[in-house]
């Protein structure tokens, strides 16, 4: 009797699960289905789901217009250029934090937290400002520098909480046997929080490759990254729904699909420490 | 280690030098049918002007709108040309952002331009912005759902008789809806069609001396019959709809009316996307009771920011862009019925486009009619058309267009609507220093 009330409860989770994720990745879907339909087509009523006429229309004007490598290209080198540098700076402050806490620590962590809680229009002006002065306008550097600034808090937040699940002991000992706090750091700390980095470090990527204010707002021919190519698709006047989804779904392909070949390492990550 | 800087250094230093030799001018311009098909003529400049490269960035119309206002007003020179309407081009020549377009070359005859259009583009008798195709607003009909329901359309109706015909073509079984009207928030949105369509009923945003007049008898007259209008005759959810949306409903079969941009002619007669090409009639926006049919007019400029380094060659593609010549180079290339139409008044006297665009009439008629200088019969203190020329517009407009929209969907009353509408605008120029 037990027996079958758990098949039947494992059955409904199961489909509630799948119902979620379908429901989840529906957007998604829509948005790689309606790439393939003719403008007409994407915009009518009743919605055709799967039977219309398939074409690829849509990715050759794609292709034709812009210069998707090079979106591509700068897209990579934000994104990962921001997170590798918010990690050398994190890393020994997370460090800092989860092994010599003082009484402020978690007034800094929330004092970090706190500067993700302004509107990021507050702070254009001033940084277009600087940026014109620096001459950072439409550059990778500058960008990078953007993005990593932004995305410090989350990471330091990120590690400092995975840190937290390292006994210290382990370090001592290190300090013990005459490490020094780079070597520690390096050899004994980082190894052992490879996960929690990496998640960290997947999770960011992520989050600097949909960033959509500052990448638009600071660039223009030569540092656009494809969240500018995705803005160009979209028109006042005359339909565009279909052109848009194609520019999309080539957008987001690239991180769907290292999030696919990595979606160990970030359920990993993300559930670290949950389950002693 | 350091060896190896200084020589990348110096290699990269070689390599910008070189490139400088060729200027690369950068164009930011929206995502519209004619700006794309200018991106692929590219060719044709560059081939006349080999020392010039172009780099575009397209954007959606908002984006740009706030990419290229941060830039102009902090002087970041990132662009040397940009896309902008005729609503910026006024106020953002009177902030000396603009330069004058004085270098435009022997070719380009400033006289073949539309005189409103021209008028709309220039302040003090300088022409701040160059204008790359117009519209203005008219009415567009299925002739043959006119012809079934036994009413005709004159070529300049009024409102109660685009009213009359609007209620006889809706057949909600059929889900066919006798008109279809913007109504989604927005001062370009809903606003542009309202802002229209006050003017045609007499009414203004503000008197002589800024004061807001939502509390008088025109403005309620006109929103109670756009909302009386749209609930008996209008698609369900018309407060959502804009420009594509209600496009979308008219090309396939679903709309009897749609009173929208002229612009909007070229792409329901397009027989590839539209399923009513061969069906449509045209007329000019309605009159509601006073002689002045909405003085819609809009214009995609092509302007020079003050802050660029490369002002003559800026100035030599803004010619090429908009001269004569590339009417032609278009038409040779694309066919005439994709000329960007609505600013020189020698297309509309060419019979081959005249053949290939059967509503180049009543766009040129549209467009004569427009007067942005007085856009309303009773005197007022501002310029413009479907939109005031003032900076606070943007903001105005749209939480006024906020109001109407949930008008429209039933949340709250005509009368409502016009008061939030009065007490927030009136709010908005006393603190914006207009109302004493």
């Amino acid at each position: 009797m037990a027996r079958s009330v758990t098949t039947q409860r494992k059955l409904i989770f199961t489909i509630i699960g799948w119902s979620i994720g379908f429901l989840i990745f529906f957007p998604i879907l829509w948005t790689f289905l309606t790439s393939f339909k003719t403008e007409g087509t994407a915009v009518a009523t009743p919605p055709q789901f799967l039977f219309f006429d398939w074409t690829l229309e849509n990715y050759h004007e794609v292709q034709s217009r812009s210069d998707y490598g090079k979106h591509v290209m700068n897209s990579i080198v934000i994104s990962v250029g921001s997170t590798l540098l918010g990690l050398v700076l994190a890393i020994p402050a997370a460090w800092a934090m989860a092994f010599s806490p003082t009484k402020h620590t978690k007034d800094i962590l929330m004092w970090m937290l706190s500067t993700k809680m302004m509107p990021s229009v507050g702070v254009l002006v001033p940084l277009y400002l600087i940026f014109r002065d620096w001459g950072l306008l439409d550059s990778r550097l500058g960008l990078v520098a953007v993005l990593t600034m932004i995305n410090l808090p989350i990471i330091v937040w990120m590690l400092y909480t995975y840190f937290k699940e390292i006994p210290g002991e382990i370090l001592e000992a290190a300090r013990m046997d005459g490490a020094s706090l780079m070597k520690e750091i390096i050899y004994v700390l980082t190894p052992m929080a490879i996960p929690g980095i990496a998640s960290t470090m997947l999770l960011n990527i992520i989050l600097a490759w949909n960033e959509a204010f500052w990448t638009l707002n600071l660039t223009a021919a030569n540092a656009a990254p494809l969240t500018a190519f995705i803005a160009s698709y979209s028109s006042p006047e005359g339909l565009f729904w279909a052109k848009l989804s194609a520019a999309s779904t080539m957008a987001i392909a690239p991180i769907l699909i290292m999030g696919w070949f990595s979606q160990k390492q970030l359920v990993r990550g993300l559930t670290f420490g949950a389950v002693k | 280690m350091f060896k190896r800087t200084l020589l990348l250094g110096a290699v990269s230093v070689a390599a910008m030098v070189s490139f400088a030799h060729a200027e690369t001018l950068t164009i930011a311009t929206v995502n519209n049918g004619d700006m794309v098909r200018m991106q692929k003529l590219t060719e044709d400049f560059t081939k006349k002007n080999p020392d010039i490269q172009l780099e575009w960035v397209t954007l959606e119309e908002n984006i740009l709108r706030q990419r290229v206002t941060t830039d102009i007003a902090t002087k970041g020179g990132q662009y040397d040309v940009m896309t902008i309407g005729t609503y910026e081009v006024p106020i953002w020549a009177k902030q000396g952002w603009l330069l004058p377009l004085d270098g435009l070359g022997a070719d380009y005859d400033k006289a073949d331009l539309l005189p409103s259009i021209s008028d709309a583009v220039s302040v003090d008798g300088k022409l701040y912005a160059s204008p790359f195709y117009g519209e203005s607003a008219m009415v567009m009909y299925r002739k043959d759902l006119a012809e079934k329901a036994g009413v005709t359309i004159p070529e300049k109706p009024t409102w109660d008789q685009i009213a009359d015909a609007a209620k006889k073509m809706t057949d909600k079984s059929t889900e066919t809806y006798g008109i279809c009207l913007r109504g989604k928030a927005g001062w370009g949105e809903n606003m542009a069609l309202l802002t229209a369509t006050a003017n045609s009923f007499g009414a203004r945003w503000f008197d002589e001396k800024w004061t807001p007049q939502f509390d008088q008898p025109e403005w309620k007259k006109a929103l109670t019959f756009y909302v009386d209008l749209m609930k008996e005759a209008g698609p369900a959810g018309a407060s959502s709809n804009g420009f594509n949306e209600n496009l979308a409903l008219f090309q396939t079969g679903k709309c009897g009316i749609w009173i929208d941009a002229t612009v909007a002619a070229s792409f329901v007669t397009n027989p590839k996307e539209s399923k009513v090409a061969d069906k449509v009639g045209y007329a000019l926006f309605p009159t509601g009771g006073v002689e002045n049919h909405g003085n819609w007019l809009w214009a995609w400029n092509l302007g020079i920011p003050a802050g660029t380094k490369k002002a003559e060659a800026a100035q030599k593609f803004v010619s090429w862009a908009t001269d004569k010549a590339y009417t032609e180079l278009v038409a040779s290339k694309e066919g005439w019925a994709n000329v960007p139409p609505g600013t020189r008044t020698s297309l509309y006297a060419n019979p081959e486009y005249q053949k290939a665009a059967p509503f180049a009439k009543i766009t040129l008629e549209a467009m004569t009619a427009a007067n942005t200088s007085k856009p309303t019969v009773k005197p007022v203190p501002y310029t413009g058309g479907q939109f005031v020329a003032i900076p606070e517009f943007q903001g105005l407009g749209t939480a006024v267009g906020q109001q109407f929209s949930a008008a429209l969907a039933g949340s709250v009353t005509v009368d409502q609507a016009l008061q939030s509408a009065q007490a927030l605008t009136t709010r908005e120029m006393t603190k914006g220093g207009y109302i004493k």
